[in-house]
């Protein structure tokens, strides 16, 4: 049998009494509910941010639409319980499930097929991948719609505890898919931009995705997602076992991605474009595949943050918020995965948990002042991040062995144009 | 489906579709035709409604010009998207609404000089509010430059960037406390009286209050008309800078390449500064002139108009005075048509859909040369 290394036993185990240590707190009600929200919240916002630190910390593609992809992945996931809990209909998550497995399967059939394609342009590539997820979604709806009652009868067999659960589980894991699903369509033409356009296109899908959801009821014809009077009834399934099963998972799909040789084509994106050009890999490929995987993760926590609170909002969702997983990644450290849990989990505590707890009522709005002032300061100090590149050794034992520290790493604006130049 | 590569002069069918890209063009060209064909239907359908659309259109236009050269000038010289000119712009407004609802600023000629006519004493006070506005502006402008952007000059572009969007939230919140400008929606109140005129098929007139607007007639307020004569006075004043002085001169050396201006003498810290200050002195013109139009200003009133602005920038070709001017023009347009014809609510997302597909065909913009910056 081969030995496990001593940095995933401490790992793993860590994670295990940490889990039953918060667990047991919650159970013998030491941990109010105010604290287990905090908690939980901090749990969705790192795997957020570690699906944003895996487009931007360890691929370079500076995202702003993480949020939309959250959101699409929120909606989502309390549509199919919604359903399933006050209507007693599987019609959600069968529709949603027909139409992943339809476009999916479609996606990955037609990515074998175009890639024999030479000089096929992004925006061909993109238009055949639209029609044709367009159509089998199509088909999909209408396969999804038979399948209704059937499914229904047979989740209702079971204990209706145990249901709930399974239909919670299957709609966090869809949100997650159909958020990537959609991410891969809304990539592939957009990751041919430069760096900035592409920040700026993603903030522009943030910012669709909002009046979309504003007008949820109206536009898309979802009744109960009420547009912008915010969606109620969704049952309040997500328990701390849940969202840390999740983050574990995250974080160890995160680090073995990273440790094969697609984590090191995509970090070699990062470092230099052309110099992995040269070495033979497909930059566009790992662009977007970086792209789904991370939108995955948003989706996911999308998903598992519309079940706390039971209520859903497109406020939420605004394009302002989009930029707290960006604030966390940079406090936490680009390209660390370490730094952006913890990252997270202090944005949890301290912003949403002891300033409103312990500042009076005033400073309420003070906070929004002083982050954005410490965010300068970190920029102007110590761009590397809180942590500056250090890791846990269970992520340490698959990262290069010298973690480089971006900001000095990366040549300046003035360097690379003098190169250009010839100088 | 076989790939036939007989003849090389005659490509076939599959060669035409697949490898020229005709199938993503012509994606484009039946969204772009839905478009043209929804315009025209409803030109046809009722020019008046149509014409007047388009005056307000122009007016938003030039609102979103003036914003759009700050963004356009600076992402020329530092490579930098400005998040903060948007906040920038925000900050003009509220200038100019405590210059002429607390400071009385706008009356100061007709104070001292009780007896000049009240046209003229409205113009000078107007354009003093703006100037104020103005002033401010690009001081405020000047500050975060040296603070928060200058010491990142060397560092990688992306952390400028957060910077940019770390000054953004600061100054909008900071804003929204209470002693600053509060976080409410205030009332403006215009340095002027409004004025509206109608234009039909008869001839011009007066509208005065409390008269139906007559059939068939497009109207339009002594608004429109400031904001169309302030907009094209600081766009020449703006081009003459840019063209015709030794500063202008140096702006676009150093946008060229910051490397060699610096060999020949030119002071680049200084310059950037400068340019960072022209666009906010833009911005803040603008802010006054948007809030004379829609008369209400908030602490959060520049994302939106500021992010539309930088579309437009991006439009015309991120680096292009005319490319921005051009473009604000064209969102101006967009927007308000697509709000009276396509759908309100989508309206933003409109603005940025034309932003994607814009950058899809053709990524430099209408004015944009090939970026040089392009790894």
């Amino acid at each position: 049998m081969k030995k496990i290394p001593r940095s995933s036993l401490i790992f793993y185990g860590g994670a295990l009494v940490f889990f039953i240590v918060v667990q047991l707190l919650i159970s013998f009600g030491l941990l109010n509910a105010f604290w287990n929200t905090i908690l939980r919240l901090g749990a969705v916002m790192a795997i957020v941010s570690l699906g944003l630190n895996l487009i931007y910390g360890f691929n370079g593609q500076f995202s702003l639409g993480q949020w939309a992809f959250y959101a699409i992945g929120a909606y989502c996931a309390a549509d199919i319980t919604y359903r399933w809990a006050n209507l007693g209909s599987a019609g959600g998550l069968m529709v949603v499930l027909m139409i992943v497995l339809f476009t999916g399967a479609a996606i990955l059939f037609l990515r074998t097929q175009l890639s024999k394609i030479r000089r096929l342009d992004a925006l061909s590539a993109f238009s055949i991948y639209l029609l044709t997820t367009l159509i089998l979604g199509y088909v999909a709806l209408q396969i999804g719609k038979a399948l209704d009652a059937p499914v229904a009868a047979a989740l209702k067999a079971l204990p209706p505890a145990v249901a709930l659960q399974v239909v919670f589980f299957f709609a966090v894991i869809l949100a997650g898919m159909l958020a990537a699903e959609i991410s891969f369509l809304f990539g592939l033409p957009i990751l041919t931009l430069g760096s900035d356009y592409f920040g700026i296109a993603t903030l522009g899908l943030t910012i669709i995705t909002k009046v979309l959801l504003d007008n949820s009821d109206t536009l898309l014809g979802f009744a109960e997602m009420k547009g912008a009077r915010g969606m109620i009834g969704i049952p309040k399934i997500t328990t701390w076992f849940w969202v840390f099963l999740f983050l574990i998972i995250t974080i160890v799909v995160t680090r073995n991605l990273l440790n094969s040789s697609y984590g090191r084509a995509i970090l070699s994106v990062r470092e230099d474009e052309i110099a992995a050009k040269a070495m033979g890999i497909d930059v566009a490929n790992y662009k977007i595949l970086t792209f789904v995987i991370g939108s995955f993760f948003a989706g996911l926590a999308g998903g598992l943050y519309a079940h706390i609170n039971g209520f859903l909002h497109p406020d939420t969702f605004n394009f302002i918020k989009s930029f707290d997983p960006m604030i966390v990644i940079v406090f936490g450290g680009l390209g660390s995965v370490t730094g952006t849990i913890a990252g997270a989990f202090a944005w949890a505590l301290v912003l949403e948990g002891f300033l409103r707890l312990f500042l009076p009522e005033g400073f309420e709005t003070w906070r929004f002042v002083v982050y954005p002032l410490l965010l300068l300061i970190m920029m102007l100090l110590k761009p590397s991040g809180i942590f500056g590149g250090y890791e846990i050794p269970f992520i340490r034992a698959v990262l290069p062995p010298n973690q480089p520290k971006r900001a000095e790493d990366l040549r300046s604006e003035d360097a690379i144009q003098s190169q250009e130049a010839g100088l | 489906m076989s790939v036939s590569s007989t003849t090389a002069n005659r490509p076939s069918l599959y060669d035409l579709i697949i490898k020229r890209g005709w199938l993503g063009k012509g994606l484009l060209i039946v969204v772009g035709l839905l478009a043209l064909w929804k315009i025209v239907v409803s030109l046809l359908a009722n020019p008046t409604l149509f014409l007047q659309q388009v005056i307000n259109g122009l007016q938003l236009g030039f609102v979103y010009a003036l914003i759009a050269l700050g963004y356009t000038m600076v992402y020329g010289i530092v490579r930098l998207i400005n998040f903060a000119h948007g906040d920038v712009f925000m900050v003009g407004a509220f200038v100019s609404f405590y210059g002429i609802a607390r400071f009385q600023l706008h009356n100061w000629l007709s104070n001292l000089a009780p007896n000049l006519p009240p046209i003229l004493t409205q113009a000078v006070g107007t354009l003093s509010v703006m100037a104020v506005a103005m002033a401010i502006c690009a001081l405020l402008a000047f500050t975060i430059e040296r603070i928060a952007y200058k010491p990142l000059r060397n560092a990688p572009r992306i952390s400028a960037l957060i910077t940019a969007i770390g000054v953004s939230f600061f100054l909008e919140y900071f804003g929204a406390l209470k002693f600053v400008f509060t976080p409410n929606f205030i009332t403006y109140k215009r340095p002027f009286e409004i004025t509206t005129w109608f234009v039909n098929t008869k001839g011009i007139g007066q509208l005065i209050q409390g008269d139906t607007i007559p059939e068939g007639s497009v109207i339009f307020s002594n608004i429109f008309i400031i904001i169309v004569i302030a907009s094209v006075a600081l766009l020449m004043a703006l081009n003459y800078i840019v063209q015709k002085t030794r500063v202008g001169k140096a702006m676009r050396a150093v946008a060229y390449d910051k490397q060699t201006a610096r060999l020949m003498g030119i002071n680049t810290d200084w310059i950037i500064s400068f340019t960072f200050m022209i666009g906010a002195a833009l911005a803040g013109a603008a802010g006054m002139l948007y809030a004379v139009a829609f008369p209400q200003v908030f602490f959060w009133m520049g994302i939106i108009p500021g992010l539309k602005a930088f579309v437009a920038a991006v439009l015309g070709g991120i680096g292009s005075i005319p490319g921005a001017v051009i473009g604000a023009l064209i969102m101006g347009q967009a927007e308000v048509l697509s709000a009276a014809y396509i759908s309100t609510p989508m309206r933003d997302a409109i603005a940025f859909s034309i932003l994607i597909i814009v950058l899809l065909i053709r990524p430099t913009g209408i004015f944009g040369e090939p970026s040089r910056e392009k790894a």
